[in-house]
């Protein structure tokens, strides 16, 4: 057997065990978002929706659905990666992958894999609730597909590093307290920073969400306030930037080797 | 020229811990091939974090360490392919099945899961953990987990198993099936280095032995080469009769009487038991039975490290 051989095994082990973790517990990881995003669909696209009329030549409820999906695949794909891994700090069970002869590169991938699987599985299943409120309709399915699985790797990579560090539970849920929710809500879910004043709008580009949920509302409705190719190299630059920082701080052993 | 090959070589080993602990000072040791080697030592003695340097859990300040020839520094997926280890603490996920935690730790090494599978059901068994591998590990009780994680060590058929304290909190009784065990891997071929508070354990399972403490190491010899350093044994013997005045035995330092019926007699190694014997039998004391007050190894240890201490005091 060779030694690639023996890395796939590795690597397929350790991205099954993060898909029966959050899988098994699917009460837990797959049904809350579903229900958070109905709640949103009912109060604001619904009830405060139709006082609000349409927005970028749709109604609200439509224009809001694709920044909902992105939102739970942002929030999910992160926690996933930054829960689990905190989870096999903590209890030291980290320490099987630690002794075993598994680059930390196939470590990485392999919890991103889990990361990215709940992700996508968490949109479809937030798409799914959508459909009792909007219609079905996609514009271009192979930038929904695309973007959602750039995001969740982000965020997976995001997550990781928030692992990495976090010394405690309360650390696992200040960064997406704190950081994630703000700028998920400034990132043009709810409105298209066309609405704003010009100053805000270029402080709303700083916002790397603004990308994503605009570039998913372009594959689902075909409109977005930034262009497909800047919004695809931004998340680009960001995963590079961030599996750098992911593979240094394994590679030194941050938070895990004393 | 070839040159001699040793399950483990480590060289001036150093750590210094980032609150400046200097856990290492510069260790010495070789492991042949094959042994069964005990690692000794009082708590906070080093050995874990030695432990934890040659398993990557640790990073180690300076030195260099060897697992079957291969560096941790330039070959460490060589070196991790051929170690098993089995840690004090446990360090499972205990929410997930024991079949699972045994497989997937063969899959970590890149063992098929055909030949994991296997594996873990032949370890399982020889374990006695079959009827329980469908449990959660949190259900399983604290042997029942050691035994855990002596089965997901050996999954991989290391070729170097560490075992850190493998036998603390097990009952007596299973403790001497895991010796069984444990004794059955070695002769297999497996070299294990053992680290143990039950230095009975280290005296009856080990054929060299190393003592660590505050950092180094204070003596690396053969078990039975370090048991000749024992100048006297300590017994306690249980006599028939009871005795009703204090005994002088020739030759023996006068037993020190703890009931009536029970002696305690410190034997030279100039002295044999048959003379102490001989003493009783003059003061026509019939012995119905015996036993050493301390494991032989354990009188030793102590001794060993108490100098360390003294000899520390004095130099501070």
């Amino acid at each position: 057997m060779t030694q690639w051989a023996k890395y796939w095994v590795a690597y397929q082990t350790i991205a099954r065990r993060e898909i029966l973790r959050f899988s098994r517990i699917w009460v837990q990881t797959i049904i809350p978002p579903m229900v958070m995003v109905g709640l949103y669909f009912i109060i604001f696209g619904n009830l405060i929706g139709r006082k609000i009329g349409e927005m970028d030549g749709m109604s609200y409820v439509d224009f809001i659905m694709p920044g909902l999906v992105m939102m739970s695949i942002i929030t999910n794909s992160y926690a996933n990666v930054v829960s689990s891994f905190y989870g096999a700090k903590y209890s030291h069970y980290i320490e099987e992958m630690q002794i075993a002869p598994i680059p930390n590169i196939i470590i990485l991938l392999g919890y991103v894999t889990g990361g990215i699987t709940r992700g996508m599985s968490v949109g479809v299943a937030v798409t799914l609730t959508s459909l009792f409120f909007t219609d079905f309709s996609i514009h271009a399915p192979a930038i929904v597909i695309g973007v959602a699985f750039l995001t969740s790797f982000l965020f997976s990579l995001a997550g990781l590093i928030n692992g990495i560090f976090a010394k405690s539970f309360d650390h696992v849920t200040i960064v997406p307290t704190f950081v994630l929710t703000p700028l998920t809500y400034l990132g043009g879910i709810f409105y298209s920073i066309k609405l704003l004043p010009e100053f805000w709008q270029q402080i709303s580009l700083i916002n790397p969400i603004l990308y994503m949920v605009n570039s998913f509302r372009l594959g689902f409705r075909g409109v977005s306030d930034i262009e497909l190719a800047t919004a695809i190299g931004v998340i680009l630059v960001f995963i590079l930037i961030l599996f750098a920082v992911c593979m240094t701080l394994l590679d030194r052993g941050t938070g895990i080797r004393h | 020229m070839t040159t001699h090959m040793y399950a483990l070589e480590i060289s001036q080993l150093h750590k210094t811990y980032a609150n400046g602990l200097q856990a290492l000072k510069g260790i010495d040791l070789t492991v042949e091939q094959g042994d069964f080697f005990a690692l000794l030592g009082p708590n906070g003695a080093g050995k874990s974090t030695c432990i934890g340097i040659i398993s990557s859990l640790v990073n180690k300040t300076s030195g260099s360490v060897k697992v079957f020839g291969h560096s941790i520094d330039d070959e460490l997926i060589k070196a991790k392919s051929k170690l098993g280890s089995v840690p004090q603490e446990f360090n499972f996920n205990t929410f997930e099945p024991v079949h699972e935690i045994v497989t997937n730790q063969g899959g970590f090494y890149g063992v098929p899961a055909k030949i994991a599978r296997q594996q873990t059901n032949h370890f399982l068994k020889e374990l006695g953990l079959w009827k329980h591998r469908n449990l959660q590990a949190r259900e399983l009780s604290g042997g029942m987990k050691r035994r855990l994680m002596i089965a997901r060590a050996l999954i991989h058929k290391p070729r170097l198993l560490i075992l850190d304290e493998p036998t603390a909190g097990v009952d007596i009784e299973l403790r001497r099936s895991m010796w069984q065990f444990m004794d059955q891997i070695n002769q297999q071929g497996t070299t294990i280095i053992l680290t143990t508070h039950y230095l009975e354990e280290a005296e009856q399972m080990c054929h060299n032995v190393a003592i660590i403490d505050e950092g180094a190491i204070i003596k690396n010899t053969s078990m039975k080469a370090l048991l000749k350093g024992l100048h006297s044994e300590t017994f306690i013997l249980y006599l028939q009769d009871e005795i009703s005045q204090p005994l002088a035995l020739e030759g023996f330092v006068s037993p020190l009487v703890i009931d009536s019926q029970t002696i305690e007699v410190e034997v030279p190694e100039t002295h044999s038991l048959n003379d102490l014997i001989q003493q009783l039998d003059k003061h026509h004391i019939i012995v119905s039975r015996m036993r050493n007050k301390v494991n032989r190894l354990e009188e030793l240890f102590i001794t060993i490290t108490s100098k360390q201490e003294i000899m520390h005091d004095s130099v501070g």
